[in-house]
């Protein structure tokens, strides 16, 4: 089984403070870590153990500038055989569907049975494999959390509302979009990201990929983002201030009048 | 003006939640436009639903076909591209649904696609300027979106009041528009979440435990304050991931529903699918130590803390009682 993974390079902000910056056109980003999506693990995860099972290989691929060669080198080192970075000026400002755009050629110039992408990213607007799907009129599920390979097509369990799951069978060649949970990522140490610091990774270009410039990018791009911005809220939650004392006591207060303690 | 059509996810014959809140977003979207319900399905539930829709909606377009018994997004896309026109905008709720015909659908009509989108700021008919949420909603983006050409717009499930004026719409059958249906993906069946051994939807406190927690050893001093506080522990989907506790305590869209009297977020960010799991107007105490996590602008009280610091110290006193 020929598996592509579509992964992406993304600031860690789980439990980060996110600022907007001053233009007001991008989060404040100088002191966020980076490293790749994490939904993309677990789908680059899931690729090496079908492979374990039924041989094949996989590759990795992004589209972004040369700092997310980091993110390929992360999941090869993980196990992925190869890396491809599609970077070019022209890819600037794309969306969802450009992204897509580009990452079908990809496709094309490669031969492979299974395509999966994170279940969402950053943006969270869960749309870039649904899109590549489409575009190469294969089969796609999303929010795949379980997969079982069989004879040209696979088993398939879809995350769906209340943590029910719903069962396909989906032909390959297919794509599907991975959901968080569906295994458990390996740790990935720095003597294995240094084992594959050599391995040459391909950067391909919009017409390395045979794609008109026009056809991806801000100029081709339906969609754009015109600003961040933190909106007004409304009171919000009231915040207890003072010493922890003060605080833990004025909480307990409130707790006892809601039925919170029994 | 481009035609307007808002699909309705249905099951057992009863309409979705979103099916009204598509019609608010859409008269938002294209004021003045005339919306049609599109119904897709197969037998009478199918029916039952669109006289109920024909009630809200100007229009109700009804597909019916055998094959679309059950929603796979796959038939349901070939039916909708089969049946309206390209330059159409088409809504759709941003759930496990939503996100899996959405996309694909834009690209085979050729259209636009914008992804839960939570307000709509202004709208010309040819540009459409919306807000989004990006970083699990930490941060805002106003987004135009060309829709001269047609968009699927995917609308947040909840954040749309259900739109309660009345209509006498006509339920027109499109079912001979549907096409070829043939598909390569095929639902197989429905498998329940397992019960397991807890049940957080019945209960009146629960202590919520998210990523703040930080390590599964940390695990243990949100069941002592639980313990002292006479309260279940649930989770968010972080948690269940890692496999620090069981996927029955999970709650949110894709975990458990739960309406308890107190909820107390420990170190939950407060995503909008987390929130979805949490029903019937609880008093919310949100403990975060980013002071612009989300869960703060849904809570009642908050405390800005790191919940590893904070847990233990409220135990202590709880138990002083």
């Amino acid at each position: 089984m020929e598996i592509l993974v579509c992964v992406k390079r993304v600031p860690d902000t789980a439990e980060n403070e996110i600022e907007i910056n001053s233009d007001g056109n991008d989060i404040e980003r100088d002191d966020l870590v980076y490293s790749v999506n994490e939904w993309d693990n677990y789908a680059v995860e899931e690729a090496i153990q079908i492979v374990d099972k039924v041989g094949g290989s996989v590759t990795v691929v992004t589209v972004g500038d040369d700092e997310s060669e980091e993110v390929l080198r992360r999941e090869m080192a993980m196990g992925a055989e190869k890396g491809i970075l599609l970077s070019d000026d022209a890819f600037e400002g794309s969306d969802g569907k450009g992204i897509a755009t580009a990452l079908k050629a990809a496709v094309e110039k490669g031969s492979y049975d299974l395509i999966f992408t994170g279940a969402q990213a950053d943006d969270g607007a869960a749309q870039v494999g649904g899109m590549l799907a489409a575009m190469l009129d294969y089969p796609y599920a999303s929010l795949v959390n379980l997969i079982e390979p069989g004879d040209g097509k696979l088993k398939v369990g879809r995350e769906i509302e209340g943590g029910n799951q719903e069962i396909n069978e989906i032909e390959l060649p297919c794509v599907l979009s991975i959901q968080t949970g569906i295994n458990e990522p390996r740790y990935v140490g720095i003597r294995g990201i240094r084992k594959v610091a050599s391995v040459e990774i391909p950067t391909l270009g919009a017409s390395d990929l045979g794609l008109d410039a026009g056809s991806v990018g801000e100029g081709a791009a339906k969609v754009r983002r015109v600003d961040y911005f933190m909106p007004e809220m409304g009171e919000g939650a009231e915040m207890l201030e003072g010493s922890t004392e003060e605080i833990i006591d004025k909480l307990i207060e409130l707790l006892k009048a809601k039925g919170g303690l029994k | 003006m481009a035609e307007v059509f808002a699909y309705i996810k249905h099951e057992g014959g009863v309409a979705d939640d979103s099916a009204l809140e598509l019609l608010s977003a859409a008269k938002k979207i294209a004021p003045g436009a005339n919306v049609t319900a599109v119904v897709t399905g197969n037998g009478a539930d199918i029916d039952t639903v669109c006289n109920a829709m024909a009630s809200a909606y100007s229009a109700v377009w009804k597909i019916d076909n055998e094959a679309l018994a059950y929603p796979n997004a796959e038939v349901v896309r070939k039916a909708l591209v089969n049946t309206l026109a390209a330059d159409s905008i088409v809504l759709l709720p941003h759930d496990t649904f939503g996100m899996d015909l959405g996309p694909g659908l834009s690209i085979k009509m050729n259209s636009a696609f914008v992804a839960d989108l939570v307000d709509v700021e202004d709208s010309d008919g040819a540009v459409l300027k919306v807000i989004r949420q990006e970083f699990s909603g930490q941060a805002y983006t106003h987004v135009t979106c060309d829709i001269s050409g047609g968009a699927v717009i995917n609308v947040r499930p909840g954040v749309f009041a259900a739109e309660e004026a009345a209509a006498t719409g006509a339920v027109v059958d499109k079912s001979a528009d549907a096409g070829d249906l043939s598909a390569k993906r095929k639902y197989i069946e429905i498998v329940e979440a397992e019960a397991g051994d807890v049940d957080i939807t019945k209960a009146e406190v629960l202590v919520s435990v998210g990523r703040g927690i930080e390590d599964e050893d940390n695990i243990e001093i949100v069941h002592d304050l639980a313990k002292a506080m006479g309260a279940e522990v649930s989770c968010s989907r972080p948690i269940v991931d890692a496999k620090w506790l069981e996927k029955a305590r999970q709650v949110g869209t894709s975990g458990k529903t739960v309406k308890p009297k107190v909820y107390m977020a420990m170190g939950i960010s407060g995503s909008f699918q987390h929130m979805g799991g949490l029903k019937g107007n609880p008093f919310i105490v949100a403990v975060n130590k980013n002071p612009k996590a989300p869960i703060f602008q849904v809570a009642d009280v908050g405390v800005e803390a790191d919940i590893l610091e904070f847990i233990p110290e409220l135990t202590e006193k709880i138990e002083e009682l």
